[in-house]
């Protein structure tokens, strides 16, 4: 079983274009969340984290020109060419794999096709766009599993390396903010009516957000993070509702760090899925406890940018590895009385903490749940 | 390497179910997807009412998820943990994707429902079997334009040498306006029975391109 290392990163939502420029917002405390008065997306206002589509243009228009591509695909493609600026490796190789996360890809072209062509509402037909772009050989791998969809990406990506199918992996997904997800939302009524609160006693149900973003996981390219073992479980309880016991979280996490032969105390820190639904944070503190994490801190980085469905998994493991690399903890904005049964540490206040090993965990529908720990090396 | 086998395979496609290479059950009167599949159903004496509220994709799935189930009785030989689910499809949940468009087109006949937006996800038919037969092993779910055998016995070796698999519930389920297939393996360490059939790319592709 080969190491496999995390390379290079990227992540575009709407407090950025890349990770440094994320970074620089989320230490003010700034979210991206705001009220949209326009009806595009739902027939009255509601709080969602949108990116910048004239800043998306502008940018994309420095990479390509001529060639249509969707938002869905120029999102993609931009995260993963700024992600893979930072890397030597070789793109145009068979031992290089695109690992594609997402929920929904083209799901906007369902209503309006525009000038694209019908086939592009596969996510296979966008897939192999996003992977064309860079030339690569091989058949781009589409994992789409609900919320879940980016972390279960990385754990591919991690697994395939590590049996020594690839020598590199792009990991690059995302998903956009269309009317199709948000009239689902609403009529679960699960969106929250200001900016979403995670693990706060006030929280009132979720923000969502658009993202895209991009880690590169390499064996032959060196780093001091490393990708341990990652693990999914289903709750086997509710195909739209969490476990009231966090049965499936709890399986993933003990997975991981059995696999990983490591200890629940050896765990620094954890980036919480924290949706601000009241079961979601709920069942994430009860499989917490129960896999004696308590001591471990925890935040969500869905009061900044929303949920960003696929991409979310992938997205918070950027900020993650990029405390894990720092010694900086991020607080979960949103936060301010704790309102879940178990006595998680939810960080209040940005922080300087030695890290060395941390725990990225995610849920979805379909009682899917994954886990996956990154090591400082 | 883990030396693993094709213990049992189920096959729906073309009004007819096909287990370990026998026709199961042929249906020539249902006129469509909907009819075959509640035949199907009732002929298999599944009970289980919820399958009527779910859609297509996922009834599709079940079906030949429950079959085999009970053929292999793979509940009783593992803990429920280390099963684990491995689907792929091309169409992911396009068909009940529809179907929510159609019912958000028109903003003066506006009737967007939980209980159809909850299936617009591919891995829903995964949370389904999971529910039905409480198996808590490892989920994904992968779309591809075609049936890609290499990438489910490259994905599929990598959990069984994780050690937190035993027995692999795997392959292709999509159903897309008219048309519909699915082939579900299970997968095992090997059995030495005479019936097994070796894992490896060829026969998983020769099985489902022959059925």
């Amino acid at each position: 079983m080969k190491d496999v290392f995390v390379i290079s990163e990227n992540i575009i939502t709407s407090l950025g274009f890349d990770t440094e420029e994320n970074v620089n917002n989320i230490k003010n405390y700034k979210t991206g969340i705001c009220k949209l008065d326009k009806s595009d997306f739902w027939t009255e206002p509601f709080f969602v984290s949108l990116i910048n589509t004239e800043r998306l243009n502008q940018e994309f228009s420095n990479i390509s020109e001529g060639k249509e591509y969707t938002r869905f695909e120029k999102l993609c493609i931009l995260s993963a060419s700024k992600a893979l600026k930072n890397t030597s490796i070789d793109v145009k190789s068979k031992e290089t794999i695109f690992i594609i996360p997402t929920t929904k890809g083209n799901i906007d072209l369902l209503k309006n096709s525009q000038d694209f062509e019908e086939d592009r509402v596969y996510i296979d037909k966008a897939a192999s766009i996003i992977s064309s772009f860079f030339n690569n050989p091989n058949t781009p791998i589409v994992v789409s599993n609900a919320c879940i969809s980016g972390v279960l990406a990385i754990n591919t990506a991690k697994r395939l390396i590590s049996a020594g199918l690839y020598k590199n992996a792009v990991v690059v997904g995302g998903d956009i903010i269309t009317e199709f997800v948000v009239s689902g939302f609403q009529s679960f009524k699960s969106l929250s009516f200001g900016p979403c609160k995670p693990f706060d006693v006030s929280r009132d149900g979720l923000s969502m957000g658009e993202g895209a973003s991009t880690i590169i996981l390499s064996s032959e390219t060196k780093s001091n993070i490393r990708v341990l073992e990652g693990a999914s479980a289903n709750d086997a309880n509710h195909i739209s509702g969490p476990s009231k016991t966090g049965e499936g979280l709890y399986i993933a996490i003990e997975k991981s760090l059995k696999n990983s032969k490591i200890d629940a105390t050896e765990i620094d820190y954890i980036s919480a899925h924290g949706t601000a639904t009241p079961y979601n944070d709920e069942m994430e503190a009860i499989a917490i406890g129960r896999a004696g994490l308590l001591n471990s801190f925890v935040n969500s980085y869905k009061g900044y940018f929303g949920h960003t469905l696929g991409a979310a998994g992938l997205a918070e493991s950027v900020l993650a590895i990029y405390s894990l690399k720092n010694n900086f903890l991020f607080a979960s904005l949103g936060f301010e009385n704790k309102g879940v049964s178990e006595d998680l540490k939810v960080i209040e206040k940005h922080k300087e903490v030695k890290l060395n090993k941390i725990l990225k965990i995610a849920s979805g529908f379909g009682g899917c749940n994954a886990s996956i720990i990154f090591d400082k090396i | 390497m883990i030396d693993t086998c094709i213990t049992a395979y189920c096959v729906i496609n073309d009004n007819k179910i096909v287990i370990n290479g026998e026709t199961y059950f042929k249906d020539n009167e249902s006129q469509d997807f909907n009819e075959f599949i509640k035949a199907a159903y009732r002929f298999s004496n599944i009970n289980y009412l919820k399958f009527f509220k779910m859609d297509r994709l996922c009834k599709l799935g079940f079906v030949v998820a429950d079959l085999l189930i009970k053929q292999t009785a793979i509940l009783e030989k593992y803990d429920s943990k280390n099963i684990s689910i491995v689907f792929s499809n091309r169409a992911s949940s396009l068909d009940t994707d529809r179907e929510h468009q159609q019912s958000i087109n028109d903003r003066n006949n506006y009737f967007p429902s939980p209980s159809v937006f909850v299936y617009t996800l591919p891995n829903i038919v995964t949370g389904e079997i999971s529910i039905r037969h409480k198996i808590y092993g490892e989920n994904i779910f992968f779309i591809s334009n075609q049936f890609d055998e290499k990438l489910l016995y490259n994905y599929i070796n990598t959990l069984f040498s994780s050690s937190s698999t035993d027995c692999c519930i795997a392959g292709w389920i999509d159903i897309d306006k008219n048309s519909y297939k699915a082939i579900i393996y299970i997968i095992e360490k090997s059995t030495n029975n005479s019936k097994d059939i070796i894992f490896d790319t060829e026969n998983l592709k020769k099985l489902y391109i022959k059925n």
